[in-house]
């Protein structure tokens, strides 16, 4: 690992003037970035140690109905929270379905948001890799790629974002307070993240300092609690990152699909929402016919970057599945396999 | 650049002079602290061997930097046991044969310790297994650690009560 300068800034203003120097990264739990750092994918010249600033660590209610959640609220926190698992069940089981307990631990919620891509080819500094290094080419297009992306992908770059945590947050219109150098702003989290293109090493928004302070969902993503799934196909039952996911969201009145939400993990460089399939599922009746119509509608314009065909039939399926999840009833405590097609649920087929 | 850090650790304030900031947690315990009961396996947070307690909650010391935990409170599998006394969780993994080689064991015996004080596994098996996924065990010896994680919980939860009582 390349040294580097460790910096301990007692506030936010503090915090952004010194991560706004090149060469300078900042450090919340670490467990990603360490991990980058020990490989030399990241060599980064200045952390700055987040952890210690004040009033980030908080789950607050707010008064409109939402919720907003400090960035450095630890992941194991934010899911164990009795309210906030109540109102946002989807959530909770996305983030009890990722990396580890001791991970989940220490890892936080911005930090989650910044997860780089799990694409061994990025890991590999032996093999090129334009996220790593703009203009080196891409080892994937050409390598084991059964894991990479279906949408959204460049001819530059075909790496998927990790996360299981932002695949629910995407669906429920979650939003992100970035403090910067010329002050606060939000971004959908929607629009957070950033596909390759021909810059797949920019990932998100986020410019030179600026730091992620919390991120909130809207009093109407409550709604959905009675009705809120997210599943996710991994290559083992636990501990892995997702093959493809899906969080589904349903309100259903007398009957009838009010509104849905339908957002995806593993098939892109960031969380991707399905407005096309929402639209097949607002007002009707719940029914697997039309949950693959959404399917199909969801992944419309997906196509193969490589031996990962397999994924677009394998995320449609997913998504008809984690639909009638979502239709049969959010269950009254999380699985105990969180996410995993193999906790069984009466009623709901397993070969949909 | 020098750093001074203090630590508890297993109970014992411990005064650190870092010369280096990568220093991470697990490199600390074992290389400055001689406490080597604490295992480097993968160092990349994919195996648990190095799981130790951080102001009770279990982490992998491994991706955690030294300096970064200033202050905190460590407990590793040399501060578990009371004298000759063994933690419960250690009794019942040797009850149950909760491993072979044993190079991963101290920290199933961390991570054990730390899903049980969070409760979230309670008597269900799949619940236990889902919970200890983050510590590898090459010799497969899951069947036994799955069992002494089950009776240690259950050894726990009675004593808890007869103090209650």
């Amino acid at each position: 690992m390349k040294t580097f300068d460790y910096i301990r800034p007692a506030t936010v203003s503090d915090a952004i003037a010194a991560a706004a120097e090149p060469g300078a990264v900042y450090l919340a739990a670490g467990t990603n970035l360490l991990d980058l750092m020990k490989g030399g994918v990241t060599r980064p010249d200045r952390l700055v140690d987040v952890t210690r600033l004040s009033g980030l660590d908080r789950i607050e209610r707010l008064p409109d109905g939402g919720v907003r959640i400090g960035a450095m609220v630890r992941n194991a926190d934010l899911a164990h929270d009795m309210d906030f698992a109540r109102a946002y069940p989807a959530v909770a089981e996305a983030l009890l379905s990722g990396a580890s307990a001791q991970l989940r631990n220490a890892a936080t919620v911005g930090g989650n948001l910044l997860q780089r891509t799990r694409c061994g080819y990025f890991y590999d500094t032996a093999s090129a890799c334009n996220k790593r290094e703009p203009g080196a080419g891409c080892a994937a297009r050409d390598g084991e790629n059964k894991l990479h992306a279906v949408l959204g992908w460049s001819e530059a770059c075909i790496a998927t974002h990790p996360s299981d945590f932002c695949v629910p947050l995407t669906a429920l219109d979650a939003v992100v307070e970035i403090e910067g150098r010329s002050g606060r702003r939000e971004v959908a989290l929607e629009a957070f993240h950033r596909l390759p293109g021909d810059t797949p090493e920019r990932e998100s928004v986020l410019a030179p300092g600026d730091l992620i302070v919390a991120l909130r969902l809207p009093s109407e993503a409550r709604g959905f609690s009675a009705h809120a799934r997210y599943l996710k196909v991994r290559e083992r039952t636990s501990y892995a990152f997702a093959v493809v996911s899906a969080a589904a969201c349903v309100r259903i009145e007398h009957g009838t699909i009010r509104e849905a939400r339908l957002a995806l993990g593993g098939v892109a460089a960031k969380p991707w929402r399905a407005r096309a399939a929402e639209e097949v599922l607002a007002g009707v009746r719940p029914d697997p016919a039309i949950y693959r119509k959404a399917a199909r509608a969801a992944l419309a314009d997906a196509k193969p970057s490589g031996d990962n065909a397999f994924k677009i039939e394998l995320a449609e399926r997913i998504i008809v599945r984690a639909l009638m999840l979502a239709a049969a009833g959010t269950p009254q405590r999380i699985p105990a396999l969180p996410a995993s097609p193999f906790s069984s649920v009466p009623g709901v087929l397993h070969d949909a | 650049m020098n750093f001074s850090i203090s630590l508890t650790v297993n109970g014992a304030r411990r005064d650190i002079e870092l010369d280096d900031p990568r220093v991470t947690l697990l490199d600390l315990l074992r290389e400055r602290l001689q406490l080597t009961g604490t295992k480097k396996g993968c160092d990349r947070g994919q195996c648990g061997a190095c799981t130790v307690l951080v102001n009770g909650q279990r982490i992998n010391s491994c991706l955690a930097l030294a300096i970064s935990h200033d202050g905190a409170d460590v407990m590793t599998i040399e501060g578990v046991a009371r004298g000759d006394q063994l933690h419960p969780v250690q009794a019942a993994f040797i009850a149950h044969d909760g491993m072979q080689c044993g190079f991963c064991t101290p920290g199933q015996i961390m991570s054990a310790i730390g899903l049980i004080e969070e409760g979230q596994a309670g008597d269900d098996p799949e619940r236990v297994r889902e919970g200890m996924s983050g510590n590898l065990c090459r010799c497969g010896a899951y069947a036994g650690i799955t069992d002494a994680v089950l009776e240690a919980t259950k050894n726990l939860a009675q004593s808890d009560q007869r103090r209650s009582a």
